[in-house]
């Protein structure tokens, strides 16, 4: 670490004046996703202008968040991005799987680098064919085997003969973890029974009749949006055992509890980050940002689960560009190196405590083979009457035995269709 | 009986009761056609607007209140009071009945005579734009809404088909609550329609606008007040929908599920529209019941919905209780 603030020492000595670094902001504060999107989009700048007004920036240079109203639609994400490249900006984090799906080629053709943290291309993981692209610490196939090992955990290590519904967003989002549930199926005999829920999901009285004429065990849902209030709702309204009852971690922020009211005491929810603002670095956050008026929302949100997911990702932001500024010892980075940066990542304990985010995520590094992480993730369970998230596990880890061969698979099957030869890029 | 017959009588309950609540977004989209030609884009996002205001005004919640703190560097949020839930509604339905004035006033007025295309147009601006107010006005998070409705299965209803059948039927207050509410706004809306001044010269504009104008009937006065009573059930569409899934920008979507029973019903019959919800709601759930979950992997209800009501405009261009098209050469 002293070497790395040696570094960083050095490279500010050198740096003359020089601009600032870019890091686009492809938010949705419009829209019928919007309360998912405004706290992201503050948490994200947030952080960057607490490192500015803290630290004068990353490696003395300041950082400017350049941010662009897609309201979670794919036409405009992808003229956000193109309208934004121009500036310099080192990568994107275009927070909806539609959009990542879009700028897959086309970061890959501007050597962008692009960050899908917990959504988007799952065999993006491996990075010998998707060279441009992380997602890193855990991604959808991730949060299904860490769903199921909750439950193995919860059955004494054996789920054979019970019953596990999915219900699902039906679109490419929603489809993801299918394929993950399926071998885990196969391997641990459960059943597993899927519904689909078309968006946006006002009315889904078909899949909870279901549901109560099935009988499931447990059911697992991968929804967004209004689809998870609906759904919640709908499992109280049939007395449906609200601890049996695991949404993923697009499925489990305030938003989709509180309309439910009391109601949706013991829903649990897959955790990527940690939850609540009890960490030093809201101490940061209220003196440098709220306080000096800067805070880039009404100040409401912080500490919510969303707000804290767009700290995260920022944080491992700014961390892969301060890794970029040691390896080519340059302050003023470019996005190929902001690329080598985050291939290079090492996010340890020390590294959190020293941030003020003490175990606020899992332990991970990055390489070239792995763009994934460590694939762990906690579960959280909520609370109504304490109104708040209470994480109830360690960090779990996915079956790599398992997603491992499917990335694989998956990867090897997008590099044939676009000609791409697997292997590392040249740092 | 069999357990299949059981579940199926049990989903296509369940699917009248949807097909209210769809009906409930249907009307609003019938009265302003009736009245004046007018296909409204907006009545979703009326619904939304509704439902936020009354959940701020229940809630003492200031608006505008992120600009006032933007412009002027103030921190208020709240006026520190709650208001009564029937209070908040009646305050609720003033603010629609300004709204209707507002849209009369500066936006319709000006489009007398225009063709149907420029009106329909005028609405798709007026929804965004009010979708764009309502955010600025109350804010984007999503909001509980509770204003007494009870929700839940109807333990009635489960323990009396239990004795009698040995499965116990699925049904959420909540839904019959929208049953009964929509039986009385259809009741209410004909006897208004039938045996009030303003109903019969509502009626008169509905056939011949340029007749009723003759006769010194008011065409502004006429069109506020449809656009008022639009608003009142866009409200009662909100608050159910609301009570549902929670107050947030999405329940705009719910026009979405009133297209297909405007086709089947007609645009221009306000027993259409709830007919049309029913056929709807009760095919589009037996549709998912019998052959989309089983053979087709689900999510069938969406366009099967739109499917159903093709088939009825195939055979019936004016839906159902339309008004029949005769035009002579």
């Amino acid at each position: 670490m002293k070497l790395g603030t040696m570094t960083i020492a050095a490279i500010m000595a050198a740096a003359p004046a020089m601009a600032d670094l870019v890091f686009p902001s492809l938010s949705y504060r419009t829209g019928p996703y919007a309360a998912g999107g405004i706290p992201f989009a503050d948490g994200y700048a947030d952080y960057f202008t607490l490192l500015n007004e803290r630290d004068g920036g990353i490696g003395g240079i300041p950082t400017r968040v350049l941010e662009c109203e897609t309201g979670y639609n794919t036409e405009k994400g992808v003229e956000c991005y193109e309208s934004t490249k121009g500036e310099g900006s080192l990568v994107y984090q275009p927070l909806s799987t539609g959009i990542t799906y879009q700028l897959i080629p086309k970061t890959a053709a501007d050597g962008i680098p692009m960050h899908t943290m917990g959504y988007g291309r799952t065999s993006a993981a491996n990075g010998e064919v998707f060279n441009n692209i992380f997602n890193y610490p855990a991604n959808y196939w991730d949060g299904a085997s860490i769903a199921v090992n909750y439950l193995l955990s919860e059955n004494d290590g054996d789920l054979s003969g019970k019953t596990i519904a999915l219900v699902y967003h039906n679109s490419a989002y929603g489809k993801e973890p299918i394929r993950t549930l399926e071998e885990l199926s196969a391997k641990h005999g459960f059943e597993l029974s899927q519904l689909a829920v078309d968006h946006p999901g006002q009315e889904q009285k078909s899949q909870w009749l279901q549901i109560r004429r099935e009988r499931p065990d447990y059911v697992l849902m991968w929804g967004w949006g209004v689809m998870n209030q609906v759904a919640i709702q709908e499992a109280a309204n049939i007395r449906f055992p609200m601890e049996n009852f695991i949404g993923n971690w697009w499925a489990g922020s305030e938003n989709d509890v509180l309309p439910v009211g009391e109601a949706a005491t013991g829903y649990k929810a897959l955790a990527m980050h940690n939850v609540g603002a009890d960490f030093p670095i809201f101490e940061d956050i209220q003196q440098y940002v709220v306080d000096t008026g800067n805070a880039a929302g009404a100040g409401d949100q912080i500490g919510t689960i969303l707000y804290n997911r767009g700290l995260y990702a920022a944080m491992l932001a700014a961390e892969a560009a301060r890794t970029a500024q040691e390896i080519h010892g340059v302050a003023d980075i470019t996005p190929a190196m902001m690329r080598d940066g985050m291939e290079a990542l090492v996010i340890d304990e020390a590294k959190m405590q020293e941030l003020g985010m003490p175990n606020f995520g899992p332990e991970f590094s990055v390489s070239c083979e792995n763009h994934g992480g460590s694939g762990q993730g906690k579960v959280q369970q909520w609370d109504a009457a304490a109104g708040e998230w209470t994480i109830i596990t360690d960090w779990i880890t996915s079956d790599k035995s398992v997603i491992q061969p499917l990335i694989e698979e998956d990867s090897a099957a997008y590099a044939a269709e676009n000609n791409i030869t697997p292997g590392c890029s040249e740092s | 009986m069999p357990d299949q017959l059981l579940f199926g009588m049990e989903v296509a309950l369940n699917g009248l009761m949807a097909g209210v609540m769809y009906s409930l977004v249907a009307l609003g989209f019938v009265l302003i056609f009736k009245a004046s030609g007018i296909f409204n884009y907006a009545q979703g996002v009326m619904a939304l607007f509704a439902a936020m205001t009354l959940v701020g005004i229940q809630n003492g919640q200031v608006p505008f209140a992120h600009l006032i703190n933007a412009t002027f560097g103030t921190s208020i949020h709240h006026f520190g009071w709650q208001v009564p839930a029937l209070l908040a509604i009646l305050l609720t339905v003033v603010v629609m009945a300004a709204f209707a004035w507002a849209v009369n006033r500066f936006v319709f007025r000006h489009l007398v005579n225009q063709e149907p295309i420029i009106l329909f147009m005028a609405t798709i601006g007026l929804a965004y734009f009010l979708e764009g107010v309502a955010d600025l006005m109350w804010g984007a998070e999503i909001k509980k809404l509770d204003v007494g409705l009870p929700q839940g299965i109807n333990t009635l209803i489960d323990e009396t088909t239990f004795n009698a059948f040995g499965y116990g039927f699925f049904i959420d207050n909540l839904d019959i609550v929208a049953t009964i509410i929509a039986g009385l706004l259809v009741a209410g809306l004909v006897i208004f329609s039938q045996y009030t001044k303003q109903g019969r010269a509502l009626r008169a504009v509905a056939d011949d606008h340029q007749a009723a104008l003759s006769v010194g009937i008011s065409l502004n006065y006429i069109w506020v007040l449809v656009w008022s009573i639009a608003g009142f059930v866009a409200l009662v569409a909100g608050i159910m929908w609301g009570t549902k899934s929670g107050v947030q920008f999405s329940l705009s979507l719910i026009a979405l599920k009133a297209l297909p029973v405007l086709m089947l019903g007609g645009f221009t019959s306000i027993p259409g529209a709830i007919v049309g919800g029913l056929i709807i709601g009760v095919g589009e759930k037996l549709f998912e019941f019998l052959i989309g979950a089983p053979f087709l992997g689900g999510a069938t209800e969406n366009w099967f919905a739109y499917v159903l009501a093709l088939i009825f405009l195939v055979f019936r261009p004016q839906g159902l209780f339309g008004e029949k098209i005769i035009e002579r050469v």
